[in-house]
C-alpha cells in the first residue's frame, strides 16, 4: 500500500536534507581540523625557536670563552655529517665568505639581529632542493657572523599527517552524513508520504482514509492525530449534510404528496364552496407541518455545522432550564402531569441560548407526548467538580435499551408512537445541541421511565448579562412548578 | 397605515400588497434596493416590508443607508435566512423586527401594527389601562374593578405585553419573542396554555371578558367586544 512515486530522489527533500546536513558536517571537520593545526603548529615553531635559541646561548658562551677558534671549532662538531642533521649552522667572516658549517651561503636579507627567521635554505653537502629552516642570526664582535637553525621538517610531516587525516575524515564524515541523512529523513518524509498518499486516496473519494499513525506520539503522530480528527469532523459534516438533504426529502415528501393529492382531488370534484374551503384549511396545516420539519432541520444543521459554536457565549444553564421548565410547567399540568423541579445549582456553561432551550423544550414536548397522563417529570441540575449534570426522567413507558441509541438518530419514532404527533427530529436535535456543546448525552432507562442525562463542561467566564426581570427561581427543597397547587393531575 | 413593501418576488410582494389594502392600508411596492431605498427616502411612511436578499441594493445595506440619513420609519426584516445570528445581525443593521419566510400573513399584519404603534407610544410609561384593567408598573401591581389581581412575574411580563398593545392582535410567536425571548417554534402550544391560565385570573368572575382569541390569529387584549 506504500509505494509512492517519488518524481527524483535528487528533488526531494529528503536529498536535500541529508546534502545540507552533510555539508555542515564537512564545514565542521574542515574548522576542528583547521583549528588544532594552527594551534599545534604554533606550539611546534615556539619549541624550535626556544631550541635554537639554547643552542645560539650555548656557542656564544663558547665564543666568549674560548673565542673565535673555539666557536669554529664547536659549529665544525655540531656541523659534522655524523651530528644531527636537524640543525643548521653557518660561521661566515665579515664579508659574509662561509667559513664553517653546512649551510651553502648566507641567506639573502637575513640581518643579524637575533630575530626569528624562516628561510628556504640549500644545505652545503646535499643536492636536494631547499628545505625549511626557522633561524637566528648574530653578528659576532669582530664582524664575523653566525647562522643557527633547525629543520622545520618535523612541521612539515605533521602537517601532511594532518591533511590526509583531515580527507580521510572528511570522506568518511560525507559519506555517513550523506547515507545517515537519507536513511533518517527518508524515514521521517515517508510519514511525510503517508500523509499525502492519504490526502490522495481521499480526493479520489475516499472520505474513510485515515492517516496512519505511529505509537511514539511524537510531532508526526500528533499531525495525524489532529488530521484524522479534522477528517472525522469533516465526514461527520458531510454524512450530516446529506442526511440533512436526505431527511429533508424522506421527511416531506410525504406531507407534500397528501398536499398535492388533496389538492388534485378538491379541483376534480364538484364546485363547492364548503368543499374547498375545507382543503385549504387542511392544506395550511400540512403546510405548517412542512413549516415545523422543515425549521426543525435547519436548527439540527445549524447545531451540527458547529458554525454556532464560534457564538457559543458563557450563560447561566440554571437560568435557562428554569426558565424552560417555568414554560413547560403549566403545559405540563394541563395534559395531567407533574414537573418537579430539584434545586438548580448555578452553572455557568460556554453555550447557545436559543438552542439550548429549545432542545429542552423538545425533551419536555416528549415527555408530554408520550410518557403519558398522571405521569411525571423531574428535571434536575447539579454541579459535579468541572462538569454540570442535567438531567431530565420521565416515569412513562420509556425506551428499550437496544432502541436507545437509535431514537436519537433523525426520523426515528419507536412504532408506539407513531400515532403521536410530531417530526421524529426532536431528540436528533436535542444529539446535535449536545455535541455542538461537546456534552455528553445518555439515555437510560429508570424503571420506570427514561432518564436523559447530559454533562456539560462548567466554564469559568463571566456570564453575559441575562435579562433580569424575571425573579423565577428553582429554589426551596423540590419546588412545585409554576406556583400551582400541587393537585397532581391538573384539568 | 402607509406601509412601503420592498420585495422582488412578484407573487410574495403582490400578495403582501393586496393583503395590506384589504387590511385598509395604502401600500407602495419597490421591486429592488435602489427604488426602496428612494421611496423610504422621499415619502414618509408609517413602516417598510424589507426583504433581505434584494436585487441592486441588498436589505441590510438599504438599511443602514437608511439609517445613516436619519429615516427612523420602523422596518420589519424579511428573510429566508433563520438562523438566530442572521436575526441577530438584521436587528443590529437597524431593523425593528424580524420574520422568517414562510409566514403568514396574519403573523406579518399583527408585527406590523405593534410595530407602527409602539414607535407612537409615550416613552416612559407607570400605569396602563385597558377597560377596568389597572397595571401600576412602578407598584407592579395589577386591579380590576379596583380588585388586586395576583400574578406570577412572567404573567405579568405577558399581561404587560398585552396591556401595552391593547386592541391589536398579538400572535403566540410575537409572544413567546417578548416575554420569553424564544425564537424557536414549540410543538405544544405552550403559549395557550399561559394565555388561558392569564384569562383565569383577570377574566373569571368579570361579566365583560378581556382577553380574546383572534381565530387563525393569536390574542388582543381589549375593552369592547
Amino acid at each position: 500500500m506504500r509505494f509512492v512515486p517519488t518524481p527524483r530522489f535528487s528533488r526531494s527533500a529528503a536529498f536535500r536534507f541529508a546534502l545540507v546536513y552533510a555539508l555542515l558536517f564537512s564545514l565542521s571537520v574542515v574548522l576542528l581540523f583547521g583549528g588544532f593545526y594552527w594551534s599545534t603548529a604554533a606550539l611546534i615553531e615556539r619549541q624550535v625557536a626556544d631550541t635554537v635559541a639554547a643552542e645560539l646561548r650555548s656557542l656564544a658562551d663558547r665564543y666568549r670563552d674560548e673565542g673565535i677558534g673555539g666557536l669554529h671549532l664547536a659549529v665544525q662538531q655540531r656541523s659534522a655529517p655524523s651530528a644531527d642533521p636537524e640543525n643548521v649552522y653557518l660561521l661566515t667572516d665579515r664579508h659574509l665568505r662561509p667559513i664553517t658549517g653546512n649551510l651553502r651561503s648566507w641567506p639573502d636579507g637575513v640581518v643579524p639581529d637575533g630575530s626569528w627567521w624562516q628561510l628556504h635554505l640549500y644545505r652545503r653537502a646535499q643536492e636536494e632542493g631547499p628545505i625549511l629552516v626557522g633561524a637566528r642570526a648574530f653578528q659576532l664582535s669582530d664582524g664575523s657572523r653566525l647562522l643557527v637553525g633547525r629543520d622545520m621538517q618535523a612541521r612539515r610531516q605533521f602537517q601532511n599527517q594532518l591533511l590526509q587525516n583531515l580527507v580521510v575524515s572528511l570522506i568518511l564524515t560525507l559519506a555517513i552524513g550523506v547515507v545517515g541523512g537519507i536513511l533518517l529523513s527518508r524515514r521521517l518524509l515517508r510519514r511525510v508520504d503517508d500523509v499525502t498518499e492519504t490526502s490522495r486516496r481521499i480526493m479520489d473519494g475516499d472520505l474513510t482514509q485515515r492517516v496512519p499513525k505511529g505509537r511514539s506520539n511524537d510531532e508526526f503522530d500528533r499531525l495525524a492525530e489532529s488530521l484524522n480528527r479534522m477528517l472525522d469532523r469533516i465526514e461527520a459534516l458531510m454524512s450530516g449534510m446529506r442526511l440533512v438533504t436526505d431527511s429533508l426529502a424522506h421527511d416531506l415528501r410525504s406531507p407534500l404528496t397528501r398536499l398535492k393529492g388533496r389538492v388534485e382531488l378538491t379541483l376534480l370534484g364538484p364546485e363547492d364552496l364548503e368543499a374547498y374551503r375545507q382543503t385549504l384549511e387542511q392544506a395550511l396545516g400540512e403546510i405548517d407541518i412542512i413549516q415545523t420539519t422543515f425549521n426543525d432541520l435547519l436548527a439540527i444543521a445549524e447545531a451540527e455545522s458547529g458554525a454556532s459554536r464560534t457564538r457559543l457565549e458563557p450563560l447561566a444553564l440554571d437560568e435557562i432550564v428554569a426558565d424552560v421548565a417555568e414554560l413547560y410547567g403549566p403545559v405540563l399540568e394541563d395534559a395531567g402531569m407533574q414537573l418537579v423541579v430539584s434545586p438548580l445549582e448555578p452553572v455557568t456553561i460556554l453555550g447557545h441560548r436559543q438552542l439550548l432551550a429549545q432542545a429542552l423544550a423538545n425533551v419536555l414536548d416528549n415527555a408530554v407526548n408520550y410518557a403519558g397522563e398522571g405521569g411525571r417529570v423531574d428535571v434536575c441540575l447539579k454541579r459535579l467538580g468541572e462538569q454540570a449534570e442535567l438531567s431530565v426522567r420521565d416515569y412513562g413507558p420509556g425506551v428499550p435499551e437496544e432502541a436507545r441509541e437509535k431514537v436519537l438518530e433523525r426520523f426515528v419514532r419507536l412504532d408506539a408512537a407513531r400515532s403521536q404527533p410530531g417530526s421524529g427530529l426532536g431528540l436528533s436535535l436535542v444529539a446535535a445541541v449536545a455535541r455542538l456543546h461537546n456534552a455528553g448525552l445518555e439515555l437510560e432507562g429508570a424503571e420506570p421511565g427514561l432518564r436523559l442525562r447530559w454533562r456539560f463542561r462548567v466554564s469559568a467566564g463571566p456570564v453575559a448579562p441575562e435579562r433580569q426581570e424575571l425573579e423565577f427561581s428553582g429554589g426551596g427543597p423540590t419546588s412545585q412548578m409554576a406556583g400551582m397547587p400541587n393537585t397532581g393531575s391538573g384539568t | 397605515m402607509r406601509v412601503l413593501v420592498v420585495e422582488d418576488d412578484e407573487r410574495t410582494a403582490g400578495y403582501m400588497v393586496k393583503g395590506l389594502t384589504e387590511s385598509g392600508h395604502v401600500v407602495d411596492r419597490a421591486a429592488d434596493g435602489h427604488q426602496g431605498l428612494f421611496l423610504a427616502t422621499e415619502n414618509d411612511y408609517d413602516a417598510i416590508v424589507l426583504d433581505r436578499m434584494l436585487p441592486k441594493l441588498d436589505g441590510l445595506s438599504l438599511l443602514q443607508a437608511l439609517r445613516a440619513s436619519k429615516v427612523a420609519t420602523p422596518v420589519l426584516i424579511l428573510s429566508a435566512l433563520a438562523q438566530v445570528d442572521d436575526r441577530v445581525e438584521g436587528l443590529r443593521a437597524g431593523g425593528d423586527d424580524y420574520l422568517t419566510k414562510p409566514f403568514a400573513f396574519s403573523e406579518l399584519l399583527a408585527r406590523l401594527e405593534v410595530l407602527v404603534r409602539r414607535s407612537n407610544a409615550p416613552a416612559v410609561e407607570t400605569k396602563l389601562t385597558v377597560g377596568d384593567l389597572e397595571m401600576d408598573l412602578l407598584a407592579r401591581r395589577v386591579t380590576r374593578a379596583g380588585e388586586v389581581i395576583e400574578l406570577q412575574p412572567r404573567e405579568f411580563r405577558l399581561l404587560e405585553y398585552l396591556m401595552r398593545h391593547p386592541g391589536q392582535t398579538v400572535t403566540r410567536t410575537m409572544l413567546l419573542e417578548a416575554v420569553w425571548d424564544y425564537h424557536f417554534d414549540p410543538q405544544t402550544n405552550v403559549i395557550d396554555v399561559h394565555i388561558s391560565r392569564l384569562r383565569q385570573k383577570i377574566d373569571k368572575g368579570f361579566d365583560k371578558p378581556l382577553l380574546h382569541t383572534v381565530r387563525g390569529a393569536g390574542y388582543a387584549l381589549r375593552a369592547d367586544p
